[in-house]
């Protein structure tokens, strides 16, 4: 069966505008996540993630017009160019797929002043993937996927197995999103923002934190080493339903724990590594503890990145993937920012420090809206 | 209309897609009151799932991880999410909902399809421009192959205001070759899809 390599990738937050600086950041413990206040976001001050328009803005002007583009364009654009620079491979043939990764897109377009602008139809996802397909020349009609939180997993299962299929030879994936009063009025009316910055798996954990963030993965069947002398690739992956309820996680873990469970015993790897989706939710956190405990991989190190840079949503399931790829080339463990004691009732080994340690496997989880769930498992060869 | 194995089972229509979904739920005599909580695109998708010939058989055949639903459209949950918008839009009159937010994702449709019928296995909600054959077929295609799932529930569900449209296919591996089951490829799906044109 044919391998699928990772080719690059690239990281924007506001830790950084690439996988290095947000690497560098979270390293030295420092959080994204601020008291903010925004009047078109939110009338009154909250914790969120938001990456400084100013610093996109002029970013942008160095290679085009930003004026051209909405705020999410700028974002994925930036993403995009930074990944495919980083790479010998030509994407504008047809043995290339670029896949879109987002739950909302250029959401702002409802509001009036952002649709005068620039004009009705840029709202529709398909036409926001358009746009950054002929932005870049790549001649497939693009695909976008939009499964709540688990998009950006999702859209990497998807991929590595459009290629496996031999239907493509690369797959360009990008995942934004980004936060507007839209996203932060609907997460507020659920109760789910957190206090303060979000604490994953914490007692006194109390909801999320947004985000807003933008990642790009390369997947290619070439083999690349990316990871210094190794290759780094994509292995099996499968999403699952939890058949329970629209909102809220099952109590059982169940759709994660067949989602893992399914990994388990298709792929040959041992997992070294987890990369939770810990969006610092009572019921979320919890709910993965089962599911990991119910799997067997209780003792296995996990941490979350949400106290770093919040729930990027669609952005989530790529830029925790690449950390986790980080994770493999670097041999580091980041920790859990916000994590103290232990908050879910199955003890699970949460990292609450950075761990040196040799790692070949890392699997990434996620759950979300919908009662949907992925798991997908990364290694070095 | 609603035209189930190539056959018109009910000729109703109407331009308001309330009125339409509503008059489809009382003519089958559905009971399932959780769909009155739906928003319209989820509505429209279980709908068509629920007229689907064979789909309350092979709930009992299958198990519920060798189920899978695709679902692909063209306007994602816009329809739900201008709705939100309109909650939101007038400071003074603020009532966003969380029994409307939570639409405003398209895979929602696809757990409330999962609720319904038990379903566990791989969900996945594509946006492209069209109804696109070609790639939904090469997808089902190795989720098939490679043992990932048997059984698939697939289609075009796309709803923009009262512009509606869906199309839902039951996908199973089978050595029948009796009249009336079509091969799973573009060609075919594709003329399926034009009919209702």
């Amino acid at each position: 069966m044919t391998d699928v390599f990772i080719s690059s990738d690239n990281i924007i937050t506001s830790l950084g505008f690439s996988t290095g600086e947000n690497a560098a950041n979270m390293l030295a413990d420092n959080t994204g996540i601020q008291l903010t206040e925004n009047e078109r976001i939110a009338p009154v001050p909250f914790y969120a993630s938001l990456i400084n328009s100013e610093q996109l803005y002029d970013r942008f002007s160095t290679f085009d017009d930003p004026d051209k583009f909405t705020r999410f364009e700028q974002l994925a654009i930036c993403s995009l160019k930074d990944a495919l620079s980083d790479t010998e491979i030509d994407f504008t043939d047809s043995k290339t797929l670029f896949i879109l990764s987002t739950t909302k897109g250029n959401i702002d377009l409802l509001e009036k002043e952002n649709e005068h602008k620039f004009g009705r139809e840029r709202i529709y996802l398909w036409n926001t993937a358009r746009l950054l397909q002929s932005y870049f020349k790549f001649l497939n009609e693009p695909v976008v996927i939009s499964n709540a939180c688990i998009s950006g997993v999702q859209a990497i299962i998807t991929g590595a197995r459009l290629i496996r299929a031999n239907l493509f030879e690369n797959v360009v994936i990008n995942g934004t999103d980004i936060i507007t009063e839209f996203v932060l009025s609907g997460f507020n009316s659920f109760q789910s923002l957190s206090t303060g910055p979000c604490r994953p798996f914490d007692k006194t954990r109390n909801g999320l934190s947004l985000g807003e963030g933008s990642g790009t993965i390369i997947l290619t069947s070439k083999p690349v080493m990316s990871g210094g002398t190794n290759y780094i690739l994509v292995g099996e992956g499968f999403s699952t339903n939890d058949a329970n309820h629209i909102s809220g996680p099952s109590r059982t873990g169940e759709g994660l724990f067949i989602a893992i469970n399914r990994l388990l015993k298709k792929s040959p790897l041992t997992v070294d590594y987890i990369s939770a989706h810990g969006t610092a939710t009572l019921y979320n956190d919890e709910m993965e503890s089962i599911a990991i405990t119910r799997a067997g991989l209780q003792s296995v190190p996990i941490n979350s990145f949400k106290g770093y840079w919040g729930h990027t949503l669609g952005a989530a399931g790529i830029i925790e993937s690449i950390m986790g790829i980080w994770s493999i080339k670097n041999s580091v463990i980041l920790n859990t920012k916000g994590y103290n004691e232990s908050g879910v009732t199955n003890p699970i080994f949460i990292v609450n420090k950075p761990v040196q340690k040799e790692i070949n496997t890392c699997l990434k989880i996620a759950s979300g809206f919908g009662g949907c769930n992925a798991a997908l498992i990364f290694y070095k060869k | 209309m609603v035209i189930v194995d190539n056959k018109s089972v009910y000729s109703g229509t109407s331009a308001d897609f309330g009125e339409f979904s509503a008059s489809i739920y009382k003519h089958f005599t559905i009971s399932y009151p959780k769909f009155h909580k739906m928003d319209n695109l989820s509505k429209l998708a279980f709908l068509s799932v629920e007229l689907l010939s064979g789909s309350k058989k092979s709930d009992h055949k299958y198990k519920g991880d060798e189920i899978g639903i695709i679902l692909m459209n063209s306007s994602s949950s816009l329809d739900t999410d201008r709705h939100h918008q309109d909650t939101i839009i007038d400071r003074s009159n603020y009532f966003p909902s969380p029994s409307v937010f939570v639409y405003t994702l398209p895979n929602v449709a696809i757990g409330e399809i999962s609720i319904r019928h038990k379903i566990f296995g791989e969900g996945n909600f594509f946006v492209m421009e069209k109804f696109n054959p070609q790639f939904i077929v090469s997808y089902i295609q190795q989720l098939f192959y490679n043992e990932i799932i048997k059984c698939c529930i697939a289609g075009w569900v796309e709803i923009d205001g009262n512009d509606y449209e869906s199309v839902v296919f039951l996908i199973e591996k089978t050595d029948r070759t009796d009249k009336g089951i079509a091969n799973f490829e573009p060609g075919t799906i594709q003329k399926i899809y034009n009919k209702m044109k």
